[in-house]
């Protein structure tokens, strides 16, 4: 049956949902935008922000979140992570969940039986294709499979950064967060030390591919197909490089390429695609992200709401296409203050949860 | 009534401590191992004390069997001596139907003793002596060979005790993990596998019966093994080409994950190590794909040791006292340390309170007795407040413990048995000072004082 | 022992305290804040201990050690002086 496409309206949906990562300023996180994209597809049921820090700064936004509830880190393991869980089911259900931050999202999967016994649904890819698409399996997937990716190396010991043979610069990788461009080993050492310390092993060392970097945010239907994609150019670019501006692009190649990627790895959820386009006219696949990046509004904006998307399809619901996004939209990222009293910062901090509107 | 009481505490706010849970609960206690409460055993069997649960053990061997099978038929086990080689232990894998996986004469002679015959001994390692040697060919056990020197040597005893010996060659390759295990074996990709079964070949000495590999410790990876099999069956496929012999079984060694979490992973374990599903589909898919595999349905061996017995090993110890750390962290002093749980070094162990606590949680620090600054149990974990005779159950520690321990300044504590039954039985008694000191010799001039 | 720097600071029942005087801010439990604020209110420390034993069920022994850890604490962060 064929449909118009349309942009999901949520605002007939009477149920719960929660989403991670409430951190904005200089490193932000996904979930505030993924908020404001189901707001503005019309939801007027709750919302639970779940954090990990009570200075996300999230927490603290007028008419964002509904409810906050710390959670355990990821590293503290299942056991903390259900327990927390049932706790917070039992003060609130929750219908759908959206987890934003990469280290999570293994843990979303894994228990997603058990989260379905608590009633709490999601929209996420496979194990096995979530594995595929970790930054040390990348350059042994996809190649064989006609998907450029950048000369990839795996080191565990200093001694493979002193003995590599590759030519600097040369990108230096955590295997969930960080990536520095080592201009020599001295500097390749350095950063081994310190991604180490935070994400331990092994780390990545990926070679430099020079040209435009673009940027895709992709929900996959799960059977090789796409629901929505939005790709980018980032515009403004901070010096920790994290995109603060950037404008939709319109380019069937990097389409194509990006349609390839999904295709082959029957994606199902939300992605951010980090693709460069070499000064050789090639395009290489250099991360595929498993969530949806922080500028994520762009794609509402653009005439695209896949966090909406996500919400429906976690329910079970079947789908009209999304809209096409429309090229030129510009996103730009603009900070500010927010004034509250302490004691704001008390209740979550000692209490671990904060109910900002009553029932 | 009184209220119920949790120790004071006070943390300073920062950026970067602010996940914390009130009152809530994160840590469950665990005050019983398989209905056996801790606290019993503490009385009856003193403190620290190790527990192995036999139906844990016997439950996780039956499914790594059954998963196997599920993907290939024809699997066998082997039991890896040196993960934990008490001697009921190795008994209930053998009464399993495992054979015995041993790396040195010490291993080879304990499973001799309990009643394993030398052809179901399979004899890995890189460092067997002659001596070893000749007896493991007396005996017909299946010799797993490392390097040139060991293939000559066992040339040269073949020759003398004229008999054939029964072996296999070890074979090291590239499954796109990292480290790459090259030290052990004869490697893949440059040939030298292939050249030293050659070699060997053309001695006429001994029987080539299997391919043997081990690609590594704690593989987070399960495709690796895919890699591993898939090479090693093309090997098998080139030897019966050029050869005309045919591997009768293709050994993939051990290091599936356990649950346990390595110092260097962010992801804790259960996120981490795969299943056994998952270790069982990769191999399942080279062995599927292999045409050697369809012709000659060779054997399946694994010899994964960790996987089935880490999780049935609790280590119990006791609060032998607290302190403030100046970083603001409490530090807690166990009566058991690195010399009892070795595997501290490697992995985050998942420390639990043995009752329940209504107090806050604060980041603790585990040290063992030892007069060591890194004899660390577990590095700061959020905990409930512990006073002075408090249980905590340190898990998984039923690997490597009772065979890397260490005799450093203390006696090694009793080893239980949960049985199937439910019946407790004491595997190993505590050691006392004549079992530290009885081979010692005192020369005449130092035996007065 | 001076404790009047107790007497500045702001304590909610939940734990959370806030020092205006240096900006700082601290998460306490509840046996923590009960022996702040009577510390505040200059009751000594030996009254203290006999009010935290009449009032919670934990022995002797085990609250003078956690007692003795906290006042460290408290003269670690600078909220008392010896």
């Amino acid at each position: 049956m064929h449909r118009s496409p349309q942009n999901p309206d949520l605002s007939a949906l009477d149920i719960t949902i929660a989403v991670t990562g409430l951190k904005t300023g200089d490193n932000p996180q996904p979930g505030v935008p993924v908020i404001r994209s189901i707001r503005a597809a019309g939801f007027k049921g709750r919302i639970i922000g779940l954090v990990y820090d009570s200075m996300e700064s999230g927490i603290y936004l007028d008419d964002l979140v509904d409810e906050v509830y710390q959670m355990p880190y990821p590293s503290a393991g299942a056991e903390a992570f259900l327990t927390r869980m049932e706790y917070i089911v039992a003060k609130s259900k929750i219908d759908v969940i959206i987890p934003t931050l990469d280290a999570e999202v293994i843990l979303y999967i894994r228990l997603q039986d058990e989260l379905r016994k608590l009633g709490i649904h999601s929209y996420l890819p496979t194990e096995e294709c979530f594995l595929l698409r970790d930054k040390t399996k990348l350059a042994t997937y996809f190649p064989p499979r006609g998907i450029l990716v950048p000369d990839t190396a795996l080191v565990s010991e200093i001694s493979q950064i002193i003995s590599s043979k590759e030519q600097y610069p040369m990108m230096i990788k955590g295997r969930y967060y960080e990536a520095y461009k080592a201009n020599n080993v001295e500097e390749g050492l350095k950063y081994f030390y310190e991604i180490e310390s935070r994400w331990g092993l092994p780390i990545i060392l990926q070679k430099m591919i020079p040209g435009d970097e673009y940027n895709i945010v992709i929900v996959g239907d799960g059977e090789g197909g796409i629901l929505g994609m939005v790709p980018q150019k980032k515009l403004v670019i901070t010096d920790k490089g994290k995109g603060f501006g950037g404008v939709v692009v319109k380019n069937q190649q990097l389409e194509e390429f990006a349609t390839k990627v999904i295709a082959l790895l029957k994606w199902r959820g939300p992605c951010e695609l980090e693709v460069m386009r070499g000064y050789d006219r090639q395009y290489y696949l250099i991360e595929i992200n498993p969530r949806f990046p922080a500028w994520v509004r762009l794609a509402e904006g653009s005439g695209q709401n896949q966090p909406a998307a996500v919400v429906l399809k976690a329910l079970g619901q079947d789908l009209a296409p999304l809209p096409q996004c429309k090229s030129g939209t510009l996103f730009i990222r603009h900070a500010e203050d927010i004034i509250t009293d302490i004691s704001l910062m008390g209740e979550i901090s000692a209490k671990s949860e904060l109910m900002k509107k009553e029932k | 009534m009184k209220k119920a009481y949790m120790a004071p505490n006070i943390e300073r706010n920062s950026a970067g401590n602010m996940n914390k849970y009130g009152a809530k609960s994160v840590v469950r206690h665990q005050d019983n191992i398989e209905g056996v409460p801790i606290n019993d055993l503490v009385k009856e069997y003193g403190s620290p004390l190790i527990v192995l649960s036999e139906a844990q053990m016997r439950k996780r061997y039956r499914r790594l069997q059954d998963v196997m099978q599920m993907h290939y038929p024809k699997v066998e086990l082997a039991w890896s001596y040196k993960t934990n080689y008490l001697a009921a232990v190795c008994s209930i894998f053998h009464q399993e139907g495992a054979r015995a996986e041993v790396v040195s004469r010490m291993e080879y002679e304990m499973a001799r003793k309990l009643g394993i015959e030398g052809k179901d001994i399979i004899f890995n390692g890189p460092g067997k002596s002659a001596e070893a040697l000749r007896i493991a060919i007396e005996e017909d056990a299946l010799i797993h060979i490392d390097h040139l020197d060991e293939l000559y040597l066992i040339e040269k005893l073949a020759k003398e005790l004229d008999t054939i010996p029964q072996v296999a060659i070890r074979v090291n390759m590239d499954t796109g993990i990292s480290p790459q295990w090259s030290r052990f074996g004869f490697n893949y990709e440059n040939g030298e596998a292939y050249r030293t079964i050659q070699r060997l070949l053309s001695g006429k000495a001994m029987n080539l019966r299997g391919l043997h590999t081990h690609i590594g410790t704690f593989i987070l990876d399960a495709n690796a093994y895919y890699w591993a099999a898939k090479a090693l069956l093309e090997l098998a496929s080139r030897i019966q080409q050029d050869h005309g012999i045919v591997m009768e079984y293709i050994d993939l060694g051990g290091g599936f994950a356990s649950q346990n979490t390595l110092h260097s992973q962010y992801t804790p374990g259960e996120f981490a190590s795969p299943s056994f599903d998952q270790y069982a589909e990769a191999i399942g898919n080279a062995f599927n794909e292999s045409q050697f595999v369809r012709e000659n349905l060779p054997t399946l061996v694994l010899e994964t040791g960790r996987a089935l017995v880490d999780e049935a090993g609790y280590l119990i110890s006791s609060v032998l006292g607290k302190k403030n750390l100046p970083t603001g962290e409490r530090a807690v002093i166990l009566d058991a340390g690195v010399n009892t749980a070795i595997t501290a070094w490697w992995y985050k162990l998942k420390v639990n309170p043995t009752r329940s606590f209504p107090g806050a949680y604060q980041n603790t620090i585990f040290y063992g007795p030892l007069c060591m600054n890194i004899d660390i149990i577990r590095p700061a974990v959020p905990f409930p407040d512990l006073h002075f005779g408090d249980k905590v159950l340190i898990t998984p520690a039923g690997a490597y413990n009772n065979t890397q321990w260490m005799q450093f300044i203390e006696y090694r504590p009793r080893i239980l048995l949960i049985c199937e039954t439910g019946q407790v039985e004491l595997i190993r008694e505590k050691e006392t000072l004549q079992d530290v000191n009885a081979r010692e010799r005192i020369p005449e001039h130092l035996r007065t004082l | 022992m001076d404790f009047s720097r107790l007497q500045n600071l702001a304590m909610n029942d939940n734990g959370f305290i806030f020092d205006p005087n240096s900006g700082y801010s601290y998460t306490s439990n509840e046996t923590g804040i009960y022996i702040m604020k009577l510390l505040s209110q200059g009751i000594d420390k030996e009254t203290v201990r006999e009010k935290v034993l009449a009032e919670y069920e934990v022995s002797e022994d085990n609250f003078n050690s956690d007692f003795e850890h906290y006042m460290l604490m408290l003269e670690a962060l600078g909220l008392v002086e010896f």
